[in-house]
């Protein structure tokens, strides 16, 4: 029983270190640059919190007076008892520290509590000591959960599910609802239904004028646009997999390369290339204009351009997909529709087709949705005509300066995807038939009716060829003097963006941003790892009420676009309890929550490869949840966990979406200095840096690559399977 | 003290129900082994046989009952925290793992410094005939080595009840009939409990001091091998451990533990365990019934399909008592499709069925 103590003394510390040794409350020039340490005595606005209570704030004397009281519980002895009183005390605190947290901010009460309690002093956000505090009081939830047999007193799996839900309240739920709260605020924070009720029905959001000649909303809009490219995309990424599979095509392997390029391309790239071929100064402009007379100034700009650029950045992804889904239909139903007198032409349109429609149904929904977030490209193309996306960003950064608008257009564009999300869910749910079993289904696919093969090789040819001719450009157009005027070939734009002197170092103007995200970056990954992968442990191998709620939520907020978590991040963190705007806390925690997914698919695929006996073959061998996760589980996902830290750094490297509002000057990231180089017209330097961009992704994951190989991560996954049978034949032949 | 060495080993479970949301596997099992005993849990997929034993080993947690290990109530505890060892199905060795550190993992759990982990895994490694593998890699092993290395690491930890969950199922013919002596010898010469989960009828009457046969969560017979081979209480052991015929029968009178059977145009003399006056069900084993040829006219019943085997004959017969299936090692005259034949039993190849 020791053990249970163990755990309470560790809560009980983080609880007293809360109170007594670190700054209670947030410090504007950073926890993290320790220069507090010096002033802490003298300022009291440094002091833990055992100070502030002496100070006055008698709000925190429910924190000491439970933490005092758990002290106390723990000398008496472990059981049910106990642990029922650690829990209510543990729930206790959690709700009082967020209970006053949100009712007294900077200035007094932010609630109207006035005229019942009188006035009181303000307190700044919760800083280091107050997280410690959040944290001991969670701990002992759980542990208080864990003594009186709750999941049969694993007070590891407790904690760690405690310790999710209260992060995913906080990143997730909770800027959500702050979103949700803005769209009926003013600028000051004043409730009114002013905002929403000039919003909400605006015509300019939701005019149907374009189908009488005029112009549509700009929701109608975003919604035809994200339909014309998820067609578009899906369309292409089945070309492309029949190619690959179904085609005598040359270089198919190289088109297998196309399912990197969206992971190392930051997403407006694509949008900066197509203005520099097409735009007023592009050269196929150029070319038509001079063959036609006609002037077509700046029509890549709009939906038409939106459109080409998203259809060429998502093609691989539905191309991703797809390959999955057409490789999975079992040869041997084509090979039976074969037999059956059925020629190809038939066999596909009868057999092959209606199998992948289901799998077909997926890749245009993920289109959908990625159209619906994408927010690089519409800032770069959009011009007058914006998207949902760009709309919210003007509305807040703009001279509009609207966060009650920005939250009425965010949350139009979160339902619309997460409606799509739904119905993936719900209505795909099971109806893939598309399975690979792996047994007994040799054989081989059928190929393509000739005239069909012959259109899909052209037209997987042309846009790969299209794909290379663009990304071409962004390497060239780095080089050029001044692009559309002058081709000179020159090194300018490098040496601005990345020039070194040995007196005063890093002189570039790229380097400052660089290194910040490079830094943030780094220190997002290793926790995006860390809370996917843990969370992906609970899913697959943890049985807990409420987890199918818990899985479900989880899954839900991969569908919140960018932009929405981004305008939720800057409405939630801006004022107490919980401060970061302008820190690099809040870009870490951005990318944490943003990229979890990542993290979390890839271990649950890893996870689920791993056999459950070996977990339980430990727990039975004496080795807690813990230790069986540390000794058995780990070492077995190490490439998983590589995988999830490149992936959550390279992804933490290429996201403007969110990041764009959480920019400030002292931690500006390359993509928003890059937008920003678009927006004053500097292309030279903005390609140039988004080349370099991409060469430090491609060395990146091309390092990976070669540390682990996949041929080792494939044994791994086979290891724990297959080997014991292979054995055993290999015994009795 | 000398209460809880006594109770060491002993297993009770009591009023057990599992359920899997609304399907209910196991309704009530109550069921006690005592200390020392090899209990085989045997029966066909789905019967909860698996699940009970996962029950026991703390991977599942019963949805109403008591279980407990050694006098001890562990119901509600963890796996890691009941004095229980498994060897898995799939031996779930940690691939990533020497052998020895395989086998010595359960002890460094226990708290034991990793020296004399090791020492006592070599000890355990060679209580198994590996101590010269244990640099390897599970993969590095045969499915057989493997096996007995899986044994040795759950022994080493000297738990008071040895769970396994179908151990021999993924060996090749050979090899299972060779380890499941060895495993029954070990049990033996350590005395320790164990419960063994199979489907396969030879090997739970080969190794068991009981066999307890599940059917849809409710425990049909328990006893030792012999009984259950000899005495079934339902058609249904008869059928899953003897491979036996199930005929219909008359049952004329019941004297002195005697009793009077007619079966068709055959009277038979048996056992009468709990039969009573009127109809009843006779077990009939496949290798008691003798067939001898004879002429149309005088015969019982009719051979329909005739499998050649190797070491023996399989006949389907038609009779008048029913479809009959009989296995006859008699190679020299094999008969053929549609002879008319004579149909006999050898002694105690019938047995009323009990119940």
């Amino acid at each position: 029983m020791n053990s249970a103590n163990r755990s309470i003394d560790i809560a009980l510390l983080l609880g007293f270190a809360g109170l007594l040794l670190v700054p209670w409350y947030h410090i504007r020039s950073g926890f993290f640059g320790f220069d507090w340490i010096g002033d802490m005595l003298s300022d009291p606005r440094l002091w833990p919190g055992l100070g502030q209570i002496a100070d006055g704030r008698l709000q925190l004397l429910p924190v000491l007076l439970l933490l005092g009281f758990a002290l106390w519980l723990r000398r008496s002895a472990p059981g049910p008892a106990r642990g029922r009183l650690l829990l209510v005390l543990g729930a206790a605190g959690l709700g009082w520290m967020i209970a006053e947290g949100f009712a007294i901010g900077l200035r007094g009460w932010s609630l109207p509590l006035e005229p019942l309690l009188g006035a009181i002093e303000g307190q700044p956000a919760f800083g280091a000591g107050a997280v410690l505090a959040l944290l001991s009081f969670s701990g002992l939830f759980a542990f208080g959960l864990a003594e009186r047999g709750a999941l049969r007193g694993d007070g590891f799996v407790l904690g760690a599910i405690v310790l999710l839900v209260l992060l995913v309240s906080a990143f997730v739920a909770y800027p959500i609802l702050a979103m949700f709260a803005g769209a009926f605020q003013d600028f000051r924070g004043n409730f009114t239904t002013d905002g929403i009720a000039a919003n909400i029905l605006d015509p300019a959001i939701w005019s149907l004028g374009c189908l009488s000649g005029g112009g549509c909303g700009v929701a109608w809009r975003t919604l035809f646009l994200a339909l014309c490219t998820a067609t578009g995309s899906t369309l292409l990424g089945l070309v492309f997999a029949l190619a690959a599979t179904r085609t005598a095509m040359p270089f198919k392997k190289g088109l297998r390369l196309l399912t990197v390029l969206p992971i190392i391309t930051p997403p407006f790239v694509i949008g900066l290339a197509l203005t520099m071929v097409m735009g007023r100064a592009g050269f196929v402009t150029e070319l038509l204009e001079s063959l036609t007379g006609q002037e077509l100034g700046r029509w890549i700009y709009g939906l038409p351009g939106i459109w080409i650029a998203q259809v060429l950045s998502f093609t691989p992804i539905s191309f991703l997909v797809l390959i999955g889904v057409v490789e999975g239909v079992s040869p041997s139903m084509e090979e039976a529709s074969q037999t059956l007198r059925a020629n190809r032409w038939r066999t596909f349109r009868r057999v092959s087709l209606p199998l992948m429609a289901p799998g077909l149904a997926n890749a245009f929904l993920i289109g959908f949705i990625e159209s619906m977030a994408d927010f690089g490209n519409p800032l770069i193309l959009g011009g007058n005509g914006g998207v949902l996306s760009t709309e919210i960003f003007f509305a807040v950064v703009g001279a509009q300066h609207d966060p009650s608008r920005a939250a009425v257009l965010a949350i139009i564009l979160l339902c619309f995807t997460l409606s799509a999300f739904l119905a993936q869910r719900f209505w795909l749910a099971g109806r893939n038939f598309a399975t690979v079993s792996g047994k007994g289904d040799g054989g081989r696919h059928a190929e393509l009716p000739l005239v069909l093969g012959g259109l899909v090789v052209g037209i997987a040819v042309l846009w790969s060829l299209f794909t290379l001719f663009i990304y071409g450009m962004i390497l060239f157009g780095g080089f050029a003097k001044v692009w559309g005027l002058d081709h000179t070939l020159t090194l300018e734009h490098y040496a601005r963006a990345f020039s070194v002197s040995l007196e005063h170092g890093f002189t570039g103007v790229a380097w400052n941003s660089f290194w910040t995200t490079m830094g943030i970056a780094l220190a997002a990954a290793p926790l995006t790892a860390a809370v996917g992968l843990l969370t992906a442990w609970l899913i697959v191998r943890q049985r807990f009420p409420g987890k199918s709620v818990f899985e479900f939520s989880l899954m839900m907020s991969f569908a919140i676009p960018g932009t929405v978590i981004g305008i939720s991040y800057v409405m939630a963190y801006n004022l107490p309890p919980l401060q970061m705007t302008g820190s690099a806390l809040i870009l870490i925690f951005c990318f944490v929550f943003r990229n979890m997914p990542v993290g979390v698919r890839g271990g649950v695929a890893a996870m689920s490869q791993i056999d459950s006996s070996l977990d339980e073959a430990s727990l039975t061998l004496g080795a807690n949840s813990a230790r069986t996760l540390r000794r058995v589980i780990l070492p077995l996902l190490k490439p998983a966990i590589l995988a999830a830290l490149v992936y959550s750094f390279v992804r933490a490297i290429t996201s403007i979406s969110a990041v764009i509002f959480l920019v400030s000057a002292k931690y500006n990231m390359a993509t928003a200095y890059i937008v920003g180089l678009v927006e004053n017209g500097e292309y030279g330097i903005a390609i140039a840096y988004s080349s370099a961009l991409i060469l430090v992704m491609i060395t990146v994951i091309g390092g990976f690559q070669l540390l682990i190989g996949e041929r080792r991560l494939r044994r791994r996954a086979e290891d724990g399977r297959k080997v014991h049978n292979i054995e055993a034949r290999e015994i009795s032949a | 003290m000398t209460h809880q060495t006594e109770k060491r080993g002993a297993v009770s479970f009591r009023g057990i129900r599992k359920s899997f949301g609304a399907f209910t596997a196991i309704p009530d099992l109550n069921l006690e082994i005592a200390p020392g005993e090899l209990v085989t849990l045997l029966g066909p997929s789905g019967c909860g046989k698996t699940t009970t034993l996962r029950m026991l080993a703390g991977l599942e947690t019963p949805s109403a009952g008591q279980i407990l290990i050694g006098g001890k109530d562990v119901t509600h505890l963890p796996p890691n925290r009941r004095d229980v060892a498994m060897v898995f199905q799939s031996y779930a060795l940690f691939p990533h793992m020497s052998v020895l550190d395989n086998v010595a993992y359960g002890l460094e759990s226990g708290g034991l410094k990793r020296g004399e982990a090791r020492e006592l895994a070599d000890r355990g490694l060679a209580l198994v005939g590996l101590e010269a593998m244990g640099h390897r890699l599970p993969a590095e092993l045969s499915g057989g080595q493997q096996q007995r290395v899986a044994v040795a690491r759950a022994l080493v930890l000297e738990p008071q009840v040895l769970l396994l969950d179908e151990p021999l199922s993924n060996l090749d013919a050979r090899l299972r009939r060779r380890v499941r002596t060895e495993i029954r010898e070990l049990q033996q010469r350590l005395g320790f409990t164990a419960v063994y989960v199979t489907h396969d009828q030879d090997e739970a009457l080969a190794v068991s001091d009981r066999v307890v046969v599940m059917r849809e969560g409710i425990i049909e017979q328990s006893g030792t091998p012999r009984t259950l081979y000899e005495e079934p209480s339902s058609e249904f052991i008869a059928d899953f451990i003897g491979e036996a015929n199930v005929v219909p029968c008359t049952v004329d009178a019941v004297a002195a533990g005697r009793a009077q059977v007619t079966l068709g145009r055959l009277s038979l003399d048996l056992p009468a365990r709990t039969a009573q006056i009127g109809p009843a069900k006779l077990s009939v084993r496949a290798r008691a019934i003798r067939l001898v040829p004879v002429d149309a006219g005088e015969e019982t019943g009719r051979v329909r399909s005739m499998s050649y085997l190797g070491d023996h004959l399989e006949y389907e017969i038609d009779s008048d008592i029913g479809a009959l299936f009989a296995i006859s090692t008699d190679h020299a005259e094999p008969l053929t499709p549609g002879q008319p034949v004579q149909l006999s039993f050898e002694q105690g190849g019938a047995v009323l069925i009990g119940g």
